[in-house]
């Protein structure tokens, strides 16, 4: 049996990405689980409008963090920052009393601030006014009206970033990869070619499951498709461009899931997908503003259940673009350089025929 | 020469690959590259198509859609079948529907494969497999057809329809190279390049290789080699003398090409075997 000992510790000795996983997988399993994992809120950003703005204000306190104090705004004010996302609880003061609205969307977020309430003012008045708590979005606070448009984007992540690597990562292993690169292709053309079938696959995928919550969990879908379409498209971009990088970065399958999974379980955990960023530890929320399905998820959560208009998702979607335009530019120009090594010095003569010098 | 290379390196990383070869294709003729493991045969290849740049001396190769290229793994899909394969070549290609198909007919029927169209690439034997990744580097019409290893693992049978294939393409005005291990299958080139260790130790048409071998050759029967510049054929040694004095008990013999081959290995400093 030591034979075998000794072979297996010289083969995952040489193993280096297997034995990183091993090593770096529990740590970053702690880092995340211990900064990231956690359901309590302590930061509800608030606005608050009307003739007692001020007033109210200054007697809300945690986890109530006032963002914006509009003595002039109404009704329209809070809901408008409750729909673009920039608040999670409006305060609109009148002189007779107060309606406190909240982001449904915002499952802990909400279920704080209501016992934060409770406690503010047991007597249900808010700075000396009988105040009234309203729902929005997602008023009976079922999990799954909120968990539903996010498992879209978890899909679109496995389908975009796992299957098309693997994809790309067979036609290189069995010797595929290198006929192509000697065919009359452009690189554009191969991945476009390697990439259509899934994105098809993907987009399917994504109407399914859509179509699947709203008609098993009566998901509302209130918002505009065009614009769900819009971050969609935008988000499959960045996870197909995820795929082709991955498989740029391995030999074979085993390698490409390994990567990939590295890809994958960040936005699994970190992405506001099950833990509410905003509870994350400052050293921790970062990783969450570098990942794609944390914008995803604010634009089919802003679409579907709270009709936000395009104007409202401007933030995510121009940060996916970024993302898209980043991600899909450095796949495309790793694989160009594994496909076509750029030719220095090559005279096309009358034939066609090609005379590199170097 | 109408294709090839010239005086070609090529580094891997920090490894050379290749230092100042030379490799002629012709139109109409089959130019072979053979030598060992790890003796430059692919990268000589793939630096004739295009898949890695030299970092110095010439390449002249036709455009892109005139290459057919094989690579020494399997070169087609598993799971499409020998029709749809092909079908994909045909489509990369532009070819019409007409021309597609009785080119397909032909391939087909050269490589044996009509009664397997339908059947998966993955199950395939490895003979059936390398014919059919060679019919389809063929199917386009190519001017340059470039074969890494098509024989490599295959049965005796299906090499020598292979090579007919090979052969017909040759005469059809295609040039082609053609890389292998076998010394024996080196000699049906009309030329040869021996590499070892990416250096080219001879070169030219087999009858020249062959009038190259400096010195005498013999056999002689022992339990151990003879000499450090001895190897084993058959049942006896064979053994090389520079100096053209053989060693007592040896025989004088006419070489042929695999001792030409392994002369020129012996001489270049490989060891005896």
């Amino acid at each position: 049996m030591w034979a075998m000992v000794a072979k297996e510790f010289r083969q995952l000795r040489r193993d280096r990405r297997t034995l990183t996983m091993m090593i770096v997988l529990p740590v970053l399993l702690l880092v995340v689980f211990g900064y990231a994992a956690n359901f309590d809120v302590h930061d509800i950003p608030t606005v608050v409008v009307g003739p007692n703005a001020r007033t109210v204000a200054s007697n809300l306190g945690a986890p109530f963090q006032v963002v914006e104090i509009d003595p002039a705004g109404g009704e329209a004010t809070a809901r408008s920052h409750l729909r673009d996302g920039s608040a999670v609880v409006g305060v609109v003061t009148a002189p007779g009393g107060a309606l406190v609205l909240m982001d449904g969307t915002q499952l802990f977020s909400v279920q704080t601030a209501e016992a934060a309430f409770a406690k503010l003012a047991p007597s249900g008045r808010v700075g000396g006014h009988a105040a009234r708590l309203q729902i929005l979005y997602n008023p009976e606070l079922k999990t799954s009206w909120v968990m539903v448009p996010g498992l879209a984007g978890l899909i679109l992540v496995f389908v975009g970033t796992l299957i098309t690597s693997l994809g790309v990562v067979r036609e290189r292993q069995s010797g595929t990869l290198e006929q192509l690169a000697v065919m009359p292709f452009r690189a554009f053309q191969v991945i476009g070619g390697k990439i259509a079938p899934y994105l098809l696959v993907a987009a399917f995928d994504l109407a399914l499951v859509v179509t699947a919550g709203m008609v098993l969990f009566h998901v509302p879908f209130v918002g505009n498709v065009g614009s769900f379409l819009l971050g969609a498209g935008l988000f499959l971009l960045v996870t197909l461009g995820m795929g082709i990088l991955v498989s740029t970065l391995s030999q074979n399958q085993g390698q490409a899931i390994q990567l990939a999974f590295f890809l994958i379980l960040p936005q699994v955990l970190l992405s506001g997908l099950i833990f509410p960023v905003s509870s994350m530890a400052a050293g921790v929320r970062w990783i969450s503003y570098v990942l794609p399905l944390t914008y995803f998820i604010e634009i089919s959560r802003g679409v579907m259940l709270k009709a936000a208009p395009v104007g409202a998702l401007l933030e995510p979607i121009g940060l996916l673009a970024l993302l898209a335009v980043a991600v899909l530019g450095l796949a495309v120009a790793r694989f160009r350089r594994d496909l076509a090594p750029s030719v220095p010095k090559t005279r096309v003569g009358r034939s066609g025929d090609e005379t590199v010098a170097t | 020469m109408s294709y090839g290379l010239e005086e070609v390196s090529v580094r891997l990383g920090r490894r050379t690959a290749l230092e100042g070869v030379s490799l002629p294709v012709d139109r109409g003729h089959v130019s072979v590259v053979v030598g060992g493991d790890g003796a430059g045969k692919s990268t000589s290849l793939a630096a004739l198509v295009g898949l890695v740049v030299p970092v110095s001396g010439v390449v002249r190769r036709p455009r892109k859609d005139e290459i057919g290229y094989v690579p020494a793994t399997a070169g087609l899909y598993g799971d499409l079948t020998v029709e749809e394969n092909l079908d994909f070549i045909a489509q990369v290609f532009g070819m019409a529907p007409a021309e597609r198909d009785a080119r397909m007919r032909e391939l087909l029927e050269q490589t044996s494969l009509s009664d397997a169209r339908r059947r998966l690439g993955s199950a395939l034997s490895g003979g059936m497999q390398r014919k059919l990744a060679v019919a389809m580097a063929l199917l386009h019409g190519p001017k340059l057809l470039a074969l890494d290893e098509p024989t490599t693992g295959v049965d005796p049978v299906s090499r020598v329809d292979l090579w007919r294939l090979v052969s017909r393409a040759a005469a059809s005005g295609v040039a082609v190279a053609v890389s292998t291990t076998y010394v024996n299958e080196a000699a049906r080139g009309s030329s040869v390049v021996l590499l070892s260790s990416g250096r080219c130790l001879a070169s030219g048409s087999p009858e020249v290789i062959l009038r190259s071998i400096p010195g005498a050759l013999g056999t002689m029967e022992a339990s151990s080699p003879p000499t450090d510049r001895s190897w084993r054929r058959g049942a006896s040694w064979r053994v090389w003398a520079p100096d053209g004095v053989l060693p007592e008990g040896a025989e004088a013999t006419s070489a042929d090409f695999e001792d030409a081959v392994v002369v020129a290995e012996v001489a270049a400093g490989g060891a005896s075997t």
